[in-house]
């Protein structure tokens, strides 16, 4: 029999794999992303479903709870994405730095180009 | 020799005119371009560097110091100059520095040049001190690369640094990859001392202190990424 909790993060996870399958499907997401996130929710599934599981996991790493071993998992997960998140952000950053400087290249030239033709304009009067 | 000295600018409307005129336009014989790089700044710095004759290369947004020098760079290797000065906008060098750091490239002895405040003594603020110290030790530290003044914005490229040096940094943080890409390319680096002008609004102008952490952060995620 199934305790609330676990129908709460059953629901939750149910919802989570049917948004990566969604992205996957309007290819939002590399394949490599879509397995990552659905590798991540089924451990999450079973982790659910299956609870003594943790606790087999939490004694391979010599931990004394399986809540903690999922803690802990989570954790390094999380400082990983933030890392990730970062570093995609900076090459956005770079991104959108090109392109303001191809604009003011452009800019320039067409401005340099309008000056010396009016230039030559006053000085053919 | 074609050569250019680009003039990174943001929101020095108020001195970008005296700046650019006080720059020389030739030096032995050679005629000196100036192009002003003004990164998104809200005011007239664009317009007023325009009346001191300078070329304008304007960012619709602000993309910091690291992209407008390189921004200076792309332009020089567009326009095929064949030396680059690097120089600041608030007015902290001493426009006639230009032609000590340009010399060793006239006389191809070096491909970058850098002008560094902390190879003789001057009147330098202490808290400027400490910075560009713990600067110059991530630089040794996280790129191998020893520079007295790692964070110097008075630097002149040779034509072959202009096409070799390609960084990522955007922001304060560029300084110490060029050095770096200098040695990644086996590119001659010397440094000469030049005159560092701390004035009021240099200060206010300048690189904030605690900007530091945030170098220093971005330095880290380039490296481990």
């Amino acid at each position: 029999m199934l305790t609330t909790i676990q129908i709460v993060l059953l629901i939750f996870i149910l919802f989570a794999i049917s948004r990566v399958y969604l992205r996957a499907k309007e290819q939002l997401f590399s394949t490599k992303t879509a397995i990552f996130w659905y590798i991540i929710w089924i451990a999450g599934l079973i982790g659910v479903l299956l609870p003594k599981t943790t606790s087999k996991l939490a004694g391979l790493f010599g931990v004394g709870r399986g809540v903690d071993v999922i803690v802990y998992i989570a954790l390094a997960l999380l400082f990983y994405l933030v890392f990730r998140i970062y570093v995609m952000i900076e090459d956005i950053r770079h991104e959108i730095t090109s392109l303001v400087r191809e604009i003011a290249f452009q800019r320039s030239q067409k401005r340099s180009s309008t000056l010396s033709s009016s230039r030559r304009r006053g000085s053919k009067k | 020799m074609k050569v250019i000295v680009a003039v990174s600018a943001f929101n020095e409307s108020k001195v970008i005119y005296r700046v650019v005129k006080s720059i020389p336009r030739r030096i032995k014989n050679t005629t000196i371009s100036i192009v002003v790089v003004d990164d998104g700044s809200f005011d007239n710095t664009a317009q007023e560097a325009r009346k001191a004759k300078a070329i304008v290369v304007r960012h619709i947004l602000n993309r910091g110091l690291g992209a407008a020098i390189k921004t200076g760079i792309d332009y020089a290797q567009r326009q095929q100059y064949e030396a680059m000065v690097t120089f600041d906008g608030d007015g902290q060098h001493n426009p006639a520095d230009i032609e000590k750091i340009i010399a060793p490239i006239f006389k191809k002895e070096a491909d970058l040049v850098v002008g560094s405040r902390f190879t003789r003594s001057q009147n330098v603020p202490v808290d400027r001190l400490i910075i560009n110290w713990l600067a110059n030790l991530a630089t040794l530290l996280l790129f191998g690369v020893s520079s007295t003044d790692s964070q110097s914005g008075l630097r002149a490229f040779s034509k072959k640094a202009l096409n070799l040096i390609d960084y990522k940094g955007e922001r304060m943080d560029f300084s110490s990859e060029i050095l770096l890409e200098a040695k990644k390319h086996k590119l001659i680096v010397t440094e000469v001392p030049i005159e560092a002008i701390y004035t009021k609004y240099s200060r206010i102008k300048g690189q904030k202190n605690i900007n530091s952490i945030n170098v220093l952060l971005r330095f880290l995620v380039r490296i481990f990424r």
